[in-house]
C-alpha cells in the first residue's frame, strides 16, 4: 500500500535527519536554536493546505528549488512519489523532532560528563550513552511520524495530482470515495486507517507504561 | 461590559428585524461557476436588494453536505444528475430544476504554449491536468475527449487529477502541468483569455456539459431564493454567463 510505503520511508529519513537536529536544538544555547525550533514546530500549527500550497509554488518550474531539481535531471517533484516524501518530511518533522528533543533534554548533562571523564569521545558518547538513554524518545518519534504521515491529506492533495499507484495515498482515495458517494468503500478504508492508527498509538502507550516502571 | 452586551443585543435584534424584502440566500455552487455566480449575484442584488452568500465546492461534495442537512437554499450544480437525485430523494423540489448554463471545455496552457487541435495527439507534454472524472463532470468530459481521439491509453500515464476544476487550473497556472482540460469559465472573459492561451474543444466531442439549478428543501419557503432562480433564467443572466464562456 502506497501510504505504508510513504510513511516508512518518511519515518526512516526523519529519524536520520531529525536526530542530529533535535540533539543540536536540545544542546545549543544559541539564539538561532530558538528560531530554528520555532520553524521546525510550524508544520504542527499550519493548515496542511498552506504547506501544500507553498510547496506547490516552491517546487514549481520558475522557483529556484524547481530549477535546481530540473538542473539535477530529476524534473519537477510535484506529481511524484519523491515529491510526496519531501512534503511528508516537512509535514511530519515536528512529530519526530519534538519527542527526540525532549528525550535529549531529559538526559541532562550528568551522563555526558561521566562518559567524558571515562575517556569517551563525543561520537562514542552519542552512540553508547545518549541514544540508549533516549530510546523512549526514538520510539515515540518513530511511531508518531509514521502515524502522522499515514493520515496525511492536505499537503498531498495540493501537490500530488491524485495519480493511482504514485500519489493517490489512502486519505485521498478515501476522500474520492466520499465525493463520488461510494460510502461503503469509504467506510472500509476509514475503518482500516482508524484501526491501524489506533493500534500504533496503543502500542506506543503500552511501551511508555513499561518504560516508566 | 454591560454596554457591550446592550450593543450586541441591539445588533442581534437589528439582524432579526431586517426588512423582509432584503433577505439573504445561501447558495451552494459548483466550482466552475464560482466566479460567474458572484457577478450574477451582484446584478441580482442591485435589482432586488437581496443578498446571495455562496459556498463553492465540487458538486459531489455539495451533494454530501446537502444530504447531511446543510442549510443551502439553492444548488447550482455542475451536472444534471445531482439535482435530479436530490429531487428524487426529497431534498430538492424537482419541479424547480432547470438548465441554467451549458459549459465549454478548453485546452489551456500558460507560458509560451499555444494549444491547438493537434496538441493532444502530438503529446509533447509531461503532464496533462484534468478534473477527477470520478467526481467532476468536466473530468468526465475530458476523458470522453481523450477517448474520442483514441488517446486515453497513451495519455493516461501523463494525467494528473485535480480535486475540482479550480485545482486543475492551479496545476497548470503554477507550471506543474503544461496543459489542462478546464471549464472555459475559469480562463475566458469577455472575448479573450484571462491569462495564458486556450483552444476551444469542439462541444460535440463530449456529452453536453449541462448544469442544472434546483431549489432545495431548506429554501422552499424563501421567496428570495425563488426570485434568484427566476433571475437565472433572465436574458441578463444568460448574457453574463456567455461573457464567461458558457453557451
Amino acid at each position: 500500500m502506497l501510504s505504508l510505503q510513504l510513511a516508512s520511508i518518511t519515518t526512516a529519513l526523519l529519524l536520520l535527519l531529525g536526530t542530529p537536529l533535535a540533539w543540536w536544538l536540545a544542546r545549543s544555547q544559541s539564539r538561532w536554536a530558538s528560531l530554528l525550533g520555532a520553524i521546525v514546530t510550524l508544520p504542527l500549527v499550519l493548515p496542511p493546505t498552506v504547506i501544500g500550497f507553498y510547496l506547490l509554488l516552491a517546487l514549481g518550474p520558475n522557483s529556484p528549488l524547481g530549477q535546481f531539481t530540473q538542473w539535477l535531471g530529476w524534473g519537477l517533484l510535484s506529481f511524484s512519489f519523491s515529491g510526496l516524501v519531501v512534503a511528508s518530511l516537512i509535514y511530519s518533522l515536528p512529530f519526530a523532532v519534538q519527542p527526540l528533543q525532549q528525550a535529549f533534554i531529559s538526559i541532562g548533562p550528568r551522563p555526558l560528563e561521566v562518559a567524558a571523564t571515562l575517556g569517551a569521545g563525543p561520537l562514542e558518547t552519542f552512540w553508547r550513552v545518549v541514544l540508549p538513554l533516549a530510546k523512549p524518545g526514538l520510539y515515540t518519534a518513530g511511531i508518531m511520524s509514521f502515524a502522522h504521515t499515514l493520515g496525511e491529506f492536505g499537503v498531498v492533495l495540493m501537490i500530488g495530482g491524485n495519480i493511482p499507484g504514485q500519489t493517490r495515498v489512502v486519505a485521498i482515495q478515501l476522500y474520492d470515495h466520499v465525493e463520488a458517494l461510494n460510502y461503503p468503500q469509504a467506510h472500509a478504508l476509514a475503518l482500516t486507517l482508524l484501526v491501524l492508527s489506533f493500534s500504533l498509538l496503543l502500542v506506543l502507550r503500552l511501551w511508555q507504561r513499561a518504560w516508566i516502571r | 461590559m454591560h454596554r457591550l452586551l446592550t450593543h450586541l443585543t441591539l445588533a442581534a435584534l437589528c439582524l432579526l428585524h431586517a426588512p423582509a424584502h432584503a433577505a439573504e440566500v445561501l447558495v451552494a455552487v459548483a466550482s466552475n461557476m464560482a466566479e460567474p455566480a458572484k457577478e450574477l449575484a451582484r446584478q441580482f442584488s442591485a435589482q432586488s436588494g437581496h443578498r446571495i452568500t455562496f459556498s463553492s465546492a465540487a458538486t459531489g461534495k455539495l451533494y454530501a453536505q446537502i444530504s447531511q442537512g446543510a442549510p443551502f437554499a439553492v444548488l447550482l450544480a455542475a451536472d444534471t444528475a445531482t439535482p435530479t437525485r436530490l429531487g428524487q430523494e426529497g431534498l430538492a423540489l424537482a419541479d424547480t430544476q432547470f438548465t441554467y448554463a451549458t459549459g465549454r471545455l478548453v485546452l489551456w496552457s500558460v507560458a509560451g504554449n499555444t494549444p491547438n487541435e493537434k496538441t493532444l495527439s502530438a503529446g509533447q507534454f509531461a503532464h496533462l491536468a484534468i478534473a477527477n472524472p470520478a467526481v467532476a463532470p468536466y473530468g468526465q468530459a475530458a476523458m470522453a475527449v481523450l477517448q474520442r481521439l483514441g488517446l486515453a491509453a497513451q495519455v493516461r500515464p501523463k494525467l494528473v487529477y485535480g480535486e475540482n476544476i479550480s485545482q486543475t487550473q492551479q496545476f497548470v497556472a503554477t507550471g506543474h502541468a503544461e496543459y489542462g482540460l478546464l471549464a472555459a469559465s475559469l480562463v475566458w472573459r469577455d472575448g479573450r483569455w484571462l491569462s495564458g492561451h486556450g483552444w476551444w474543444v469542439p462541444s460535440d466531442w463530449h456529452a453536453p456539459l449541462q448544469q442544472d439549478a434546483v431549489l432545495l428543501r431548506a429554501g422552499a419557503n424563501q421567496a428570495a431564493a425563488r426570485e434568484w432562480l427566476a433571475f437565472l433564467r433572465s436574458p441578463a443572466a444568460r448574457a453574463t454567463l456567455q461573457r464567461y464562456g458558457y453557451q
